[in-house]
């Protein structure tokens, strides 16, 4: 037996993009656990020195014409969560059984 | 997540950023990925149809916009869910490893966190470690429990805690061997920052696979438990 899985898909999609657009801008702006390693050990530094790819349209999770941080944080992650499940299907129907 | 960033400029972060880890020790990190990538995607390739191909886009959907949810934990520090024994169950571990890359890959190129140049260390920390290495201890654990449903849910929370544990340690140990920091100091820093994280990590990890058992049991590949112990056993997914 095997269910459809549409109504899954989608009831699931949609609380991804809710969690993207309601709690992103809500999220805790502490250092992370890596960030904060980083700084009380003296290497934060080593990592802002350089940055190898310069062309990331939505840096540090925000939209640069947005000026509002909580509204260009929430709509970066709402456009990331539909790019990452495209993208993911994309790549999983180039790779699937034939 | 850092404020008053300006476009371009780094501020903030969550994973590896250039910078911090030698060159030869990226491209050792790389090759591994690599090839655990390539043996993944044949993995996928054999045992994924049409059907789980969506299954793969939400549960990457899901993991990306909860990587942003940072919650505080002790000590001004935050962290944030990673979802690579999550994903494991739900589709195996192969797949959880492409889901990772893929997720590991747009948050690098998309959004400036994680620097380029270490993206193989970030998926053999996350992605190898943390879904094939945290899958693996899943599955010890749900052996070694007899497989029921309380050792399910009792191995995946002990999972989720080892699978930060496990790559906050792997960071560690490649911060040592770049000379960015000594080993004892990071190894003791980034361990036990991630013991708290992981916490977090398995309660998260815990309730949604619990929700996504209460509504579709069929799509947690991993939920195998005896029979007398559920009512409905699991409809077998493919999983890769």
């Amino acid at each position: 037996m095997k269910r459809r899985l549409n109504g899954f898909v989608y009831i699931g999609l949609g609380f991804s993009l809710l969690v993207a657009l309601l709690l992103s801008p809500f999220a805790s702006t502490s250092p992370n656990g890596l960030e904060k390693v980083a700084e009380t050990k003296g290497f934060l530094e080593k990592g802002k020195g350089w940055i190898f790819w310069r062309h990331a349209p939505f840096s540090d999770y925000s939209l640069p014409w947005v000026k509002n941080e909580k509204v260009s944080t929430a709509l970066s992650g709402l456009i990331g969560t539909l790019a990452i499940f495209f993208i993911t299907i994309g790549i999983g129907r180039t790779i699937k059984k034939r | 997540m850092a404020k008053n960033s300006s476009p371009g400029q780094k501020k903030g972060f969550m994973h590896i950023p250039d910078g911090f880890l030698s060159n030869g020790l990226n491209a050792a990190t790389f090759v591994i990925s690599a090839a655990a990538c390539a043996y993944g995607v044949k993995r996928v390739n054999r045992n994924f149809g049409e059907r789980e191909v969506p299954l793969m886009g939400v549960t990457a959907a899901f993991i990306f916009a909860a990587q942003m949810i940072n919650f505080p934990v002790a000590g001004g520090t935050s962290g944030h869910f990673l979802g690579a024994v999550f994903s494991s169950v739900l589709l195996g571990p192969w797949a959880s490893l492409i889901i990772m890359t893929i997720v590991l890959f747009v948050q690098c190129l998309g959004f400036a966190d994680g620097g380029l140049t270490a993206i193989g260390s970030n998926i053999f920390n996350m992605g190898v470690i943390g879904a094939l290495g945290g899958y693996g201890i899943f599955i010890f654990f749900f052996s070694l429990f007899q497989k029921t449903r309380k050792g399910f849910f009792t191995a995946l929370a002990i999972a989720s805690w080892f699978s930060i544990v496990m790559g906050a340690s792997a960071a560690a140990i490649e911060l040592a061997i770049s000379g960015t920091s000594p080993f004892k100091v990071a190894l003791l820093a980034m361990a036990g920052t991630h013991a708290l994280i992981g916490i977090g990590e398995a309660i998260i990890t815990t309730a949604a696979v619990s929700l996504i058992l209460k509504t579709r049991p069929d799509l947690v590949s991993a939920y195998r438990v005896r029979q007398e112990d559920s009512k409905k056993e699991a409809i077998h997914e493919k999983t890769a």
